[in-house]
Order: structure tokens, then C-alpha cells, then sequence
């Protein structure tokens, strides 16, 4: 019955299978293979590619341009640092459940006011609403420890490994590398049959045509509002994973610019396919590094390849592999 | 019997009153033309019953029911369904899968989100029997964005059969397109109200489709109702003839 | 009943600024539908700017010709949006929004650091200006008179830009230009001029903005990105795409912060925040705005 299954190019064919356990194996391999250095750096690329996910439901699949997820970063990285502070947890399941759920409680009471908009009106609500988060982080210092933020210390994964007192970094570069590589398989995984679902198909009804949609039945407001619950609790699963990474966290997750690394990673890589926004966070991660790395002039760097990218190649590294492969492919 | 009854159902904008008191009855079964200049009221009349705009006044009856403040989705539910003047599709999804994703609509299975749509037999299986009774089955895989405008047209009259609604408004579901690709259009529509239990309104500007293949013809003017009748009184019928007709109403 | 009217005074001089910087980011808007992210890098270009040739000949001229050196800061903004515009944001109008958006955040990385390499990571100023002035007495309330030469600025501003806008047959042109784009072009309007010259205009708007706050609170990195905000809340809260909107946004935003500062500083800018999301959940196209 092959002729009658529904057509979606992007449902499981053997080569993209093969290409994914290919892509897998790599990435497990790392590091056994790279420096810790490296392996770090790929972690944190892993992390925001999560995030990046998270963002794309919105962007790619439902039409709807947030400029304020930060807030949900922000978000999961604040519930960990606060349940260190007041809690004294260690559990990183702890972290990862709290985050989560955390998250998906702001963004389920901002996208009630979010998803009657859309367009620019929709950027600047999530906007405004994100930094109404980072001036309370800033604010209350007492709370968040203001500017200086607040520290986080190893925690333990599945009650036992790693723990206060560990090395750092060769926790971070082999037991946790491992425990985000996992978290991050499974969100992948997650997203994917989300966005190949009755549901997924739903919201690309609403990006394509609200009205119509509307009219064949699918409540337009209500879908937007899942989609925001959901992109921000993946969003605040990659801010609970960051603290410790970064073991620390400030109220720059959540001011606004931070949403604008988002939005420029997810476009980097091409909202439009589903694997641009993971290439394009791990890219990016890998830019901003070794520019940090090489000059203080790295936001300089940045912005010139986001407006190169933004006049030349507006699909973005994936969406521009796709279409030089299209075009060996017809040459022959 | 009445599959649907307005009765003064009015609509200002501002001064204008584009639906003016209009008492407009749909019978089960019949495929029916609406007609009338432009700017007669029909697409508002339209929107009114299919819930896209609120009533200032009056009440929608459909099949004994009074759904004037009817949600657009109770409306769906309850069987009325539409196209719009304007080719109105999901441009980034496949042919196949605008029919699909309104199947999924339909059955309720829009809210899942942890199985897969392609995996669903009965869906697709459905929604390649809808796309073949269109012409269309051939263009399954095509994106919705890359058809011709002939079969833009007809996939947004199938995307709103297979909602299978007991009451189908199509606004001017032949505008746009050639002459010859008007009666396919037209036979796929007429052949849907003939074997279903389905019934249609149809929104029309070219007379010779509307005297070929529909039932009745009601002729709007200026917000309100100015003839109603089959083909043969309506061709009679020297103020329709005079104001729609003898002023080379057929674009 | 001093401290009510310096607070009064204080509320004006932020609405002051806070319009200069508003009322261009509205104007662009308007007339082409582009919320430009790098505004509040303009604004700072205009500090800077001025601070620098102000500095340069500070030991040269006389203070009074220092003041006309604050024009430069206006001039070198404008001269930036004449440049910016149609290098970087003509070949995008034909596309989709996203990508205006990013644009404009690619061009606030850009000019963030530009004003690093130029003028280095530490604050330029010229307090020379708000010191020569000094305070002076106003119903019984003493004043710094610099802080009241920016208030008659941002009024003057207003009173010029709304004449510009309302009177002129230029203003005719921007008018008809953001009503219809395409209606505009078909009457004979050359569209690409007129883009080029409201954006300019914005930018001017934005470079005085920056210089004249410029001696009070100098210039500093970080300031374009801190002002973009509240600019967004000003022109949502009035509307965007409307000068009045942006006056009285500004006003608002003016009196709200001066309250804030006062009674509630912990959330002074969560309130501020709040009052934009409100307005904007209720009222999408502002206190102002066309729907
Ligand atoms: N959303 C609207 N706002 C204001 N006026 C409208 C709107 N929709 C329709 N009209 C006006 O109502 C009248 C009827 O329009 P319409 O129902 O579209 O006519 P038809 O479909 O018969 O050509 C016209 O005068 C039209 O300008
Ligand atoms: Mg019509």
C-alpha cells in the first residue's frame, strides 16, 4: 500500500535512518575522541540545539516569531540555581523535572496572552513579557542574586554519579556530556513525532492559512497555546541543563538579546527543516567560541555573518546543503 | 424540508448594509445558485451562516437548530462547511495532506501528538479516494503552493468536502480559472450533492454554468433578495434578467 | 512642594529623551513596517558622536558653540540610516518579516561593536555642557537648567516633527506612503526615496536623542540595547506607527519611571513591562494606532 501512505518527506526513509545512527555514533564517540575542550564545546551546542527545538515548533512549524524565549531558558536555569539555593538539591532528574515543569507553567501563562497575535504584535508581547523576568532577576536580588546571578554546583546524575567535589571538567566532559547527549536523543526524538503528528500537521495548518484552518475545524487560539506550552518547556529543559554546564546563571539568559541568539541560531541552521535548528545551534556555538576565543570584537563577527546570512543564504546551512545536493543531483 | 433558514438575518459595516434582513432557505438535497452583482452581499451572507462574521440581527436555523451565536467550530461539527472566494489552502503541505489534516480535524484526532499522521491507514486511504474523485490524485505529493490555479481550486473544494458536512457553501469556487477547466469543477460538484447525502450552495457569476447545473437560483441585489425560483423562472424573470443578467453580469 | 515638582521635571526630561528615541522607531515603522532592532545603537551613535567632537574641540571653543556641537551626534545617526537603509534593508522589503528582524539584530551586533573599535570599552562624556549651565530656580524649586534645555528640546522636537509630518508636502508623501505603499507608488510617489528619507529621518531623531542625554548620563556601551526596550514599550503603549502615540507613550513611560523610582524600585521596569504587555493584549494597536 505504499501508494496510499500519506507523503511526508520527512518520515523515516532508510537512508535518513542510516544518516542518523551515523550522526549518533559520532556523537557518542566524542569524548572518547576530543579534547575535553571540544567536548565541552559540543555539549553546550547540544544544549541550545534543545532550546532550538523548542523555538522551532514555534518558528518553523506554527508561524509565530518569539522574541522572547529567553524567558523559558531563563526560566530553567533559575528554578535549578533557586533549588540549590533554598532546596540544597543535587539531583540533576530533580533539575531536569523542575525546569521543565517550571517553564511550561510561564510560558502556559504568557501564551494565553501571547497566541491571539501574530506577526510583530506576537515578537513584541513575548518580548516585553521576557524582560519583564530578566528586570525581576535583575531587581530582586535578594532572591536572584541580581546581577551577580547565581552559582550551581555539580549535581549528582541518577543519585549517585558525580556529585559536589567531583573534577569539573572531567565530569562535564564525559559523564555529563553523556547524560545531555541522552536527554537531547530523546527530545529529538520527541519533537520529531510531534511535528509528524495529527497535531504537528494542525500547526502547520495554522502557520500556512489561520483562517482556513479555523474553518476545517482546528481551534486556532488553543493549538497556538499547546505549541507555546510544549516550545517552552523544551526551551526550559535546555536552560536546566545549561546551569550546570555554565555553573552559574545571570540575568543575561534572560534579557532580550539572548532571544535574538535564538531566533539567529535556529535561522542559521533553517527554520524550515527540521534538523537546521541542531546543526544550527551546535554551528553557531562552535562561531561564537572560537570568536570569543579571538577577539573581543566577536559580536562584531556575529552580526556580520547574521546579515551576510540574512541577504545570501536565507535558508540557512541546511536548507543551502539541501539545495546544492538538488542541484549536483539534476546536473547529472 | 429546510436544511437551513435565515430569518432577517442583517449585517451593517457601518452604513452599509451588506446583508439587509435577508430570509434565505436552503432545501435538503439541492444544489443551489447564488447569484447577484458584486458587492450584492452574497460572500457576506455567506460568512454570516458559516459563523465567520457575528449577525448584527436575525436568527440562523440549520436543521431545526439555532446556531446564530454558534462557535465556527460548533457549526463545523454541526455539518456546515465552506470554501472561500479566494483560494484559501495550506500552501506548505502536500495536496494529500490538506485532505488528510481535515480528515484528522474531523475524527478529533488533530489532538494527538505522540502518533504519527502518516502512519494512519484509514486516513490516508481516505483522503486518496477524495483527491481521485477530484481529478487530483495524481498531484498527491505536490505541495498545495506549487498547483495550477484550475487545481488550486478544486483541492479548496475538496478540503472542505471531507469535512462531509451536511451543507456546503462554495464561493465562487469556478473564478479565476479558464473557461474549460470550469465544468470539471462543476461535475465534481454536482456529482458529490447527486450520490451523498450532501446539499450545496453555490456562488456564481457565469449564468450558463448556474442555468446548467443548478437546482434553484437565488438572486441577491443590493443586501437583499430579489428573486427566487429554478432555472427556467429565474430565466424569465425580467428584473433579474435586467439587473444582473442584461448588464453583462458574467466575468 | 519642591520634590513633586522636581519629579514632574524629572518625568519630562525621561519623556523627552524617551521620544526623541520613540518617535523614530514609530516613524520608521509607520511609514515601512520594519521594527528596526539596531534603533537604540543609532541613539548611541548620537551620544558618542557628539561626545567625541565635543571633546576634541572642548579646549578650543567656548561652551555655548559646544552646544552646537551636539548637532553632530543628529547627523552622524542620519547619516548611518541614509547609509543603512539602502545598503541592508531594500533588498528585504519583498521578503518575509523574520528576516527584516534579524536583519536589523544582525546590524545592533554590528554597530555595538563598531562603537567599541571606534571609541574603546570605556564611557565617553561631556559633563562640561550640563555643568556650564548649572541649576537654576524654578518656583522655588532648585534645577539642574541642563535637564530643562532637554525638555525644550524633546518639545521643540515634537512641535518640528509633527509640523514636518502633518504640514509639509514631504509629510504628504510619508503619509500616503504608510497608509498604502502600493497606492502611494501608483500615484507617482517614489517610494524608494521616501523610504530612505523617513529612515534617515528616524535616525536623526534617535542621534539627537542620544547626544543630549549624552552630558547627563554619557555614552556608553550597552545604552542602544537598554533604550531599544523602552522605546518598544513607549511606542506600544501609544501605538506603533503613530507620533502621538509615541509622545504620549513617552509621557506615560516618563511619569511611570519617575513614580517607580521612587515607590516601587525593584519592579519599576516590571511595571513598565507589564503596562506595554497590558496595553498590547487589549488594545494590539495602541492607545493611538490604527487598528
Ligand atoms: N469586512 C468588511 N468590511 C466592510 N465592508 C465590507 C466587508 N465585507 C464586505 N463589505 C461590503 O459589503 C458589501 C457586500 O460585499 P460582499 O458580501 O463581499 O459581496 P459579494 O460577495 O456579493 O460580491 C460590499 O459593499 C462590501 O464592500
Ligand atoms: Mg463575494
Amino acid at each position: 500500500m505504499t501508494e496510499l501512505a500519506l507523503t511526508s518527506p520527512r518520515v523515516l526513509s532508510s537512508r535518513r535512518v542510516l544518516s542518523g545512527a551515523l550522526a549518533v555514533g559520532a556523537l557518542a564517540a566524542i569524548p572518547t575522541i576530543a579534547s575535553p575542550f571540544q567536548t565541552i564545546t559540543i555539549c553546550y551546542g547540544l544544549v541550545f540545539a534543545i532550546a532550538a527545538l523548542g523555538f522551532n515548533l514555534l518558528l518553523g512549524y506554527t508561524g509565530l516569531l518569539s522574541f522572547g524565549h529567553s524567558a523559558y531558558f531563563g526560566t530553567g536555569a533559575y528554578v535549578v540555581a533557586l533549588l540549590v539555593k533554598y532546596l540544597g538539591v543535587a539531583s540533576m532528574e530533580l533539575f531536569v523535572v523542575a525546569g521543565i515543569l517550571g517553564s511550561a507553567a510561564v510560558a502556559a501563562l504568557f501564551g494565553v496572552v501571547c497566541v491571539r497575535y501574530t506577526r510583530i504584535f506576537f515578537g513584541i508581547l513575548t518580548l516585553a513579557l521576557s524582560q519583564v523576568l530578566w528586570s525581576l532577576a535583575l531587581k530582586l536580588f535578594w532572591v536572584t542574586g541580581g546581577s551577580d546571578g547565581l552559582r550551581v554546583p555539580t549535581p549528582t546524575l541518577l543519585g549517585g554519579l558525580g556529585g559536589p567535589g567531583a573534577d569539573k571538567v572531567e565530569f562535564i566532559a564525559h559523564r555529563y556530556y553523556y547524560y545531555v547527549l541522552i536527554l537531547f536523543l530523546v527530545a529529538t526524538a520527541g519533537m520529531w513525532v510531534i511535528v509528524n503528528s495529527p497535531f504537528g500537521k494542525a500547526l502547520q495548518a495554522i502557520r500556512d492559512n489561520e483562517t482556513r484552518a479555523e474553518f476545517v475545524g482546528v481551534q486556532v487560539w488553543k493549538y497556538r497555546w499547546i505549541a507555546f506550552v510544549i516550545s517552552g518547556a523544551f526551551t526550559g529543559l535546555a536552560g536546566a541543563l545549561w546551569v550546570p554546564l555554565n555553573g552559574l546563571t545571570t540575568p543575561d539568559i534572560l534579557y532580550w538579546p539572548f532571544s535574538g541568539r535564538i531566533v539567529f541560531f535556529t535561522v542559521l541552521g533553517g527554520f524550515r527543516t527540521f534538523i537546521g535548528p541542531i546543526v544550527g545551534a551546535i554551528a553557531y556555538n562552535y562561531l561564537e567560541t572560537y570568536a570569543v576565543g579571538f577577539t573581543v570584537y566577536w559580536q562584531l563577527v556575529l552580526g556580520i555573518v547574521l546579515v551576510l546570512l540574512v541577504l545570501t543564504m536565507p535558508t540557512g546551512l541546511v536548507g543551502t546543503a539541501m539545495q546544492l545536493v538538488e542541484r549536483v543531483r539534476r546536473g547529472r | 424540508m429546510s436544511l437551513l433558514e435565515t430569518k432577517a438575518v442583517t449585517k451593517t459595516f457601518g452604513a452599509n448594509r451588506a446583508v439587509d434582513a435577508v430570509d434565505f432557505t436552503v432545501r435538503a438535497g439541492e444544489l443551489l445558485a447564488l447569484i447577484g452583482s458584486n458587492g450584492a452581499g452574497k460572500t457576506t451572507l455567506v460568512n454570516l451562516i458559516s459563523g465567520l462574521l457575528r449577525a448584527d440581527e436575525g436568527t440562523i436555523l440549520f436543521a431545526g437548530k439555532d446556531v446564530t451565536r454558534q462557535t465556527v467550530n460548533q457549526r463545523i461539527r454541526a455539518g456546515i462547511a465552506r470554501s472561500f472566494q479566494l483560494v484559501n489552502l495550506f500552501d506548505g503541505l502536500s495536496a494529500v495532506d490538506n485532505i488528510a489534516l481535515t480528515i484528522f480535524a474531523r475524527q478529533g484526532k488533530t489532538r494527538s501528538l505522540a502518533t504519527l499522521a502518516a502512519r494512519d491507514q484509514a486516513v490516508a486511504e481516505e483522503a486518496m479516494l477524495i483527491l481521485k474523485e477530484f481529478g487530483l490524485a495524481p498531484k498527491a505529493p505536490t505541495l498545495a503552493g506549487g498547483l495550477s490555479q484550475g487545481e488550486r481550486k478544486l483541492l479548496d473544494v475538496a478540503v472542505a468536502y471531507a469535512l462531509r458536512p451536511k451543507l456546503l457553501f462554495l464561493d465562487e469556487p469556478t473564478s479565476g480559472v479558464s473557461t474549460r477547466e470550469k465544468a470539471p469543477i462543476m461535475d465534481v460538484v454536482t456529482s458529490i450533492v447527486r450520490s451523498g447525502n450532501i446539499t450545496a450552495v453555490v456562488i456564481e457569476h457565469d449564468m450558463d454554468i448556474v442555468f446548467r447545473y443548478s437546482d434553484r437560483i437565488v438572486a441577491m441585489h443590493q443586501g437583499a433578495i430579489l428573486a427566487d425560483g429554478t432555472p427556467e423562472e429565474i430565466r424569465r424573470n425580467e428584473q433579474v434578467t435586467t439587473t444582473l443578467i442584461g448588464t453583462g453580469e458574467t466575468r | 512642594m519642591d520634590t513633586l515638582l522636581t519629579q514632574i521635571l524629572n518625568s519630562l526630561f525621561y519623556a523627552s529623551i524617551l521620544f526623541l528615541i520613540a518617535s523614530g522607531l514609530s516613524l520608521v515603522y509607520g511609514v515601512m513596517r520594519i521594527v528596526n532592532m539596531a534603533h537604540g545603537n543609532l541613539y548611541a551613535i548620537g551620544a558618542y558622536v557628539a561626545a567625541w567632537t565635543i571633546g576634541l574641540a572642548s579646549t578650543e571653543l567656548h561652551v555655548s558653540l559646544l552646544f552646537v556641537l551636539l548637532v553632530t551626534g543628529a547627523l552622524a545617526a542620519a547619516l548611518a540610516g541614509a547609509l543603512i537603509e539602502p545598503a541592508f534593508l531594500r533588498p528585504l522589503y519583498r521578503r518575509a518579516e523574520e528576516y527584516q528582524l534579524l536583519m536589523t539584530f544582525g546590524l545592533l551586533l554590528v554597530l555595538e561593536d563598531v562603537m567599541r573599535l571606534l571609541w574603546g570599552p570605556h564611557p565617553l562624556t561631556a559633563s562640561a555642557l550640563s555643568d556650564a549651565l548649572g541649576s537654576i530656580s524654578v518656583l522655588g524649586a532648585t534645577y539642574p537648567a541642563y535637564n530643562i534645555f532637554v525638555i525644550v528640546i524633546g518639545a521643540l522636537a515634537a512641535v518640528g516633527l509633527g509640523a514636518f509630518v502633518y504640514r509639509t508636502r514631504f509629510g504628504v508623501m510619508l503619509r500616503a506612503t504608510s497608509q498604502d505603499m502600493r497606492m502611494a507608488s501608483a500615484l507617482g510617489i517614489n517610494v524608494k526615496r521616501v523610504y530612505v528619507q523617513a529612515f534617515t529621518l528616524g535616525c536623526l531623531m534617535a542621534g539627537l536623542g542620544g547626544a543630549v542625554v549624552m552630558p547627563i548620563s554619557g555614552a556608553v556601551l550597552g545604552m542602544g540595547v537598554d533604550a531599544l526596550i523602552l522605546a518598544f514599550v513607549v511606542v506600544v503603549i501609544g501605538g506603533l506607527g503613530s507620533l502621538e502615540g509615541a509622545l504620549v507613550g513617552a509621557l506615560i513611560v516618563g511619569f511611570v519611571r519617575t513614580l517607580g523610582i521612587t515607590y516601587f524600585a525593584e519592579v519599576e521596569l516590571a511595571v513598565l513591562y507589564l503596562i506595554a504587555a497590558v496595553v498590547l493584549f487589549v488594545r494590539p494597536a495602541g492607545l493611538f494606532g490604527r487598528a
